[in-house]
């Protein structure tokens, strides 16, 4: 399918988010849409899908102009779309959520026999491995996502598919497979329209590239310029993408977290035997495919859960059995990896949300009530120091773009005496140029003497920034290595594949990691079976 | 990020303001009113509810109703009927609720005195008074993120607090009263704190307990009116001993009538609403309140008590609740109070906390509007069904409650930022 779109125009009232876009998909091509975060790509894409009406312009498929009165219409057209947040139901089988929107059915009686060809003929044209009968919810999220381009292939013509940041929750093992799958793809005749703002990516797997800002085309690049190019062209300026830090020089440390164990409510062990150190003035960046135990580290470090055994101490402290008010207080930072729930409150101001862990202290309290005008001078100082865009301090956080509502969290934590950081995850959904404001915060504040741990499921994050890096898998850490080490190495660690022959350094690990050898053997076979099956869909 | 402004998201349609041209006054009036925000919600929904009342009217009345049967033969009859019965309905309801045109016909020829004249308004700010502290008992939680439908319990609670303070205690007045109403406001917050403390040591549902902890209450009172304690010394039915004359609310303009009902609690009531704007929109307590109720799980990781936040607002609504208890025994009921003393303030309040938004002001206005449709129904019968007060209530709140339905009724236009509806999180 040839896709085209002339002049392609989107007003919301007096602002335009689109403006006078031309772009062309020719049948078999990766197009890759690139542009950060509020450019305008959603807009585009929506309008694409049949979800926005176009103010003006118009979409021409094989030179037919074509209007789409919602996403039935754009599926008919032969367009499917993998939307960034899955659209899956769970408990669903792969087969159900395939056939979601229109079912095998006869005379109302559904055709179990019939969802299951139709998966397995998409998944045999196209190289798409999937268990028509496997529960979506238990799948890992790499094959999640190979569901919903499956789910979308299965249109009854789809010839052009739209992929909406579709590396945002995979990791680098899936990463690479998804490449190949777009690749094989593009190979076999679709069309794809393939929307990110990580470089890399784009770059690896795209014919030509469309670069959007404030709603305009601003460069049409080959997948041979470079990144700079592409990161400028982006934000509209030179950008560094290497964060300038001299070497660590590390002190006492600041967070000691001894045979950690943590149970979720299910029973099973999220947390397991974990042990880490950070220093004052290091940053330790700790990598790992997500749900491996980061976020209850992180919350057993604040205080919100209380671990089942081990000890944490903070600045030389034992924290155990101290509220997380009291932790606050004396000097702990954190950044939460989930900014809209656990970071913000958006339906408060700006103003409120910086002083949220404040409110209480002086001079932001008097005699019960919150001293407005110490709390305006708050706000006026921290938007200035850290450049938060808004229109007043009074404007709800829920009007900023996602690097302002970070920057407003990040304020937040910098403005009081810390000795000791959590970062979680602390760009995600940040756009380049919030992205380098806040690595430059994180080194500044590492220089200050703070120890900060980084916890982040991006690679590049952490290679900018750690001057150490320890590996979590299955709840504990699994190695911890230099910075320089090679992204496969750690990219092997972290899905738990058998740490010791890769491992040229030996593990800085306590005993407890010691204790239990035998588990990690094991841990790392249920992994090869996973890394199997994950990359028989190349074939 | 470069040095020129920053371009607003691009999927949140922005609003209409073009600063290049402001458009006049009376096309910016025009477009609030055709918009279907929170004010024009709340003003159609009662324009709503009283055109749906008039229809009701029409299909409940024998007469109206037989004049349908020769419709198409003469319609001026159906159609005149109905226009008379509800135009005089509802001017029923106004004399009742607000100025009675016959008294203030009598009044300018001498023969009733200015105080007959001020009894309607009197009777909607005796209805009213109760309903607004059961309104801010409602509403405090509700900002809270809490759904107290145990206002009714609370308020039971209240009401024996201040009363048993009121005959037990011997005490000057200055003394007695405010005594009485204190004993009120901490036993509508003791009982009030339970919903509260239930949830936040063991999760259970503030709603599921509270409205347990109503039954239990209404059969406590039951159970209470009867013991010798309570029970009146001189009656036989079901009435408790009368409070001391020095616990009595003063009645406001007794020098007016003495029919002219209204006492010292509708001040205490606007004292609180005064209080519970201070303390949501001022207070460290306040914004601790909205946090949690925006957002527990950002609450937690500043560092906030979200358990106690829990038992504190709901102790705090009990209380507000109690004082309502203590209007009621204080006042129409300080000669006895029986079962039915507390009639449904408790539950009213709820309507009332939604009609008003949740913000202090709001449930006074509703506090009076639904004051004066009480009043009104209960002066208009049996002419008008007295159940039409009840009824415009109900009609009035689903329609607060379903902004989209009066934005589809009326074409009216979706405001910047969305329809607002009030809800209770937690669900």
């Amino acid at each position: 399918m040839r896709l085209e779109l002339k002049g392609l125009t989107k007003k919301f009232g007096s602002f335009t988010a689109d403006d006078d876009i031309d772009l062309v998909v020719e049948p078999g091509q990766i197009h890759a849409v690139l542009g950060e975060n509020g450019a305008g790509k959603s807009t585009l894409m929506n309008m694409l899908y049949g979800i926005l009406t176009p103010t003006s312009g118009e979409i021409l498929i094989d030179g037919e102009p074509v209007a789409f009165g919602g996403p039935g219409d754009a599926i008919a057209a032969g367009i499917g779309m993998v939307h960034q947040h899955f659209k899956l139901v769970g408990p669903f089988s792969v087969a159900d959520n395939v056939q979601l929107g229109r079912e095998h059915a006869t005379a109302g009686v559904l055709s179990a026999k019939a969802a299951r060809k139709a998966v397995l003929d998409v998944s045999e044209e196209y190289g798409l491995k999937l268990d028509p009968d496997a529960i979506c919810e238990d799948l890992p999220v790499g094959v999640q996502q190979r569901v919903e381009i499956v789910k979308a292939l299965s249109g009854p013509k789809t010839q052009l598919l739209i992929l909406d940041e579709p590396t945002a929750v995979l990791t680098p093992a899936e990463i690479t497979e998804l490449l190949q799958i777009m690749r094989n793809l593009a190979a076999a005749g679709t069309s794809i329209l393939f929307i990110s703002h990580k470089l890399k990516e784009v770059q690896a797997v795209a014919d030509t590239i469309t670069v959007i800002r404030r709603g305009k085309v601003v460069a049409e690049l080959e997948p041979t310029a470079s990144e700079a190019e592409m990161a400028s062209a982006m934000v509209g300026r030179a950008v560094t993408l290497q964060v300038d830090k001299s070497p660590a020089e590390p002190g006492e440390a600041r967070l000691e977290v001894q045979d950690l164990t943590v149970v979720s409510d299910a029973g099973v062990k999220v947390v397991d035997g974990l042990g880490l150190t950070v220093r004052s003035g290091e940053i330790v960046g700790l990598a790992g495919v997500e749900g491996n135990g980061q976020t209850e580290l992180a919350r057993s470090i604040l205080g919100l859960i209380k671990p089942d055994s081990g000890t944490i101490a903070i600045d030389g402290k034992d924290v155990h059995g101290t509220s997380p008010a009291a932790r606050i207080h004396d000097g702990l930072g954190y950044i939460p990896e989930d900014r809209g729930r656990d970071g913000v409150i958006s339906e408060f101001s700006v103003a409120e949300n910086l002083v949220l862990n404040q409110y209480r202290n002086a001079p932001f309290s008097k005699r019960g009530a919150v001293n407005a005008s110490a709390v305006r001078k708050q706000a006026a100082d921290s938007i200035a120091e850290f450049d938060i865009r808004t229109q007043s301090p009074d404007e709800p956080v829920s009007s900023l773009s996602g690097g302002n509502a970070q920057k407003v969290i990040i304020a937040r934590e910098f403005s009081r005496p810390r000795r000791f950081l959590v970062a979680a995850q602390p760009t995600r959904g940040v756009d380049v140029g919030a992205t380098e404001f806040i690595h430059s915060r994180l080194v500044a504040e590492r220089d200050t003497g703070t120890g900060v741990l980084l916890i982040s499921s991006e690679l590049d994050e952490i290679y900018a920034l750690a001057d150490r890096i320890a590996v979590i898998y299955n709840g504990r850490i699994v190695g911890e290595v230099a910075p320089d080490t090679p992204r496969e190495v750690i990219g092997r660690l972290m899905v738990g594949a058998d740490i010791a022959p890769v491992q040229e350094p030996a593990p800085v690990e306590d005993d407890a990691g010691e204790s239990s050898t035998d588990e990690p053997s094991a841990a790392a076979d249920d992994a090869a079976a996973n890394d199997e099956e994950a990359n028989g869909g190349d074939r | 990020m470069s040095t020129d402004t920053q371009a607003p998201a691009a999927d949140q349609p922005d609003a209409d303001e073009t600063p290049e041209q402001k458009p006049s006054f009376m096309r910016l009036f025009g477009r609030y009113l055709t918009e279907a925000n929170s004010v024009m919600v709340t003003i159609y929904s009662l324009l709503l509810a009283f055109f749906i009342g008039g229809i009701l009217l029409i299909v409940s009345d024998e007469y109206v109703r037989s004049t349908y049967t020769y419709f198409f033969a003469r319609p001026q009859d159906a159609l005149s009927a109905s226009w008379y019965l509800v135009r005089d309905s509802y001017i029923a309801l106004f004399e009742g609720a607000i100025l009675n045109l016959s008294t203030l016909e009598r009044y300018s020829a001498g023969t009733a005195e200015f105080g007959d004249l001020l009894r309607p308004l009197s009777e909607t700010l005796t209805y009213a008074t109760p309903l607004i502290f059961t309104g801010l008992a409602v509403g405090l939680a509700f900002r809270a993120g809490l759904f107290n439908i145990g206002a009714q319990g609370q308020m039971i609670f209240g009401m024996l607090g201040a009363l048993i303070v009121g005959f037990a205690l011997d005490l000057p007045p200055v003394l007695h009263l405010p005594l009485a109403v204190i004993a009120g406001a901490l036993a509508g917050a003791a009982f009030g704190a339970v919903p509260g403390v239930l949830k936040a040591t063991t999760g259970a549902h503030e709603v599921i307990s509270s409205i347990m902890l109503n039954n239990i209450a209404a059969l406590f009172l039951v159970w209470a009116i009867g013991t010798e304690f309570l029970h009146s010394e001189t009656k036989s039915d079901l009435i408790t001993k009368p409070v001391d004359e020095s616990a009595v609310m003063p009645k406001l303009l007794s020098s007016l009538g003495e029919s002219l009902r209204v006492n010292w609690a509708l001040i205490i009531g606007v004292a609180a609403a005064v209080f519970t704007w201070w303390l949501l929109s001022r207070s460290t307590f306040g914004f601790r309140i909205r946090a949690v109720g925006f957002n527990e799980h950002a609450s937690a990781t500043a560092g906030m008590r979200i358990g106690s936040t829990y038992t504190t607002t709901m102790a705090v609504a009990g209380g507000l609740a109690g004082l309502a208890g203590a209007a009621l025994s204080l006042g129409v009921g300080s000669s006895g109070v029986t079962t039915n003393t507390a009639l449904e303030y408790g539950f009213d309040g709820i309507t009332v906390a939604l009609l008003g938004r949740a913000n202090p002001g709001g449930i006074v206005a509703a506090a009076l509007l639904f004051g004066a449709l009480k009043a009104g129904a209960l002066s208009a019968q049996p002419d008008v069904p007295v159940d039409i007060s009840t009824l415009l209530q109900a009609i009035i709140v689903l329609f607060i409650a379903a902004p989209a339905l009066v934005k589809a009724i009326l074409h009216l236009r979706t405001p910047r930022g969305g329809l607002v509806t009030l809800e209770a999180k937690g669900w």
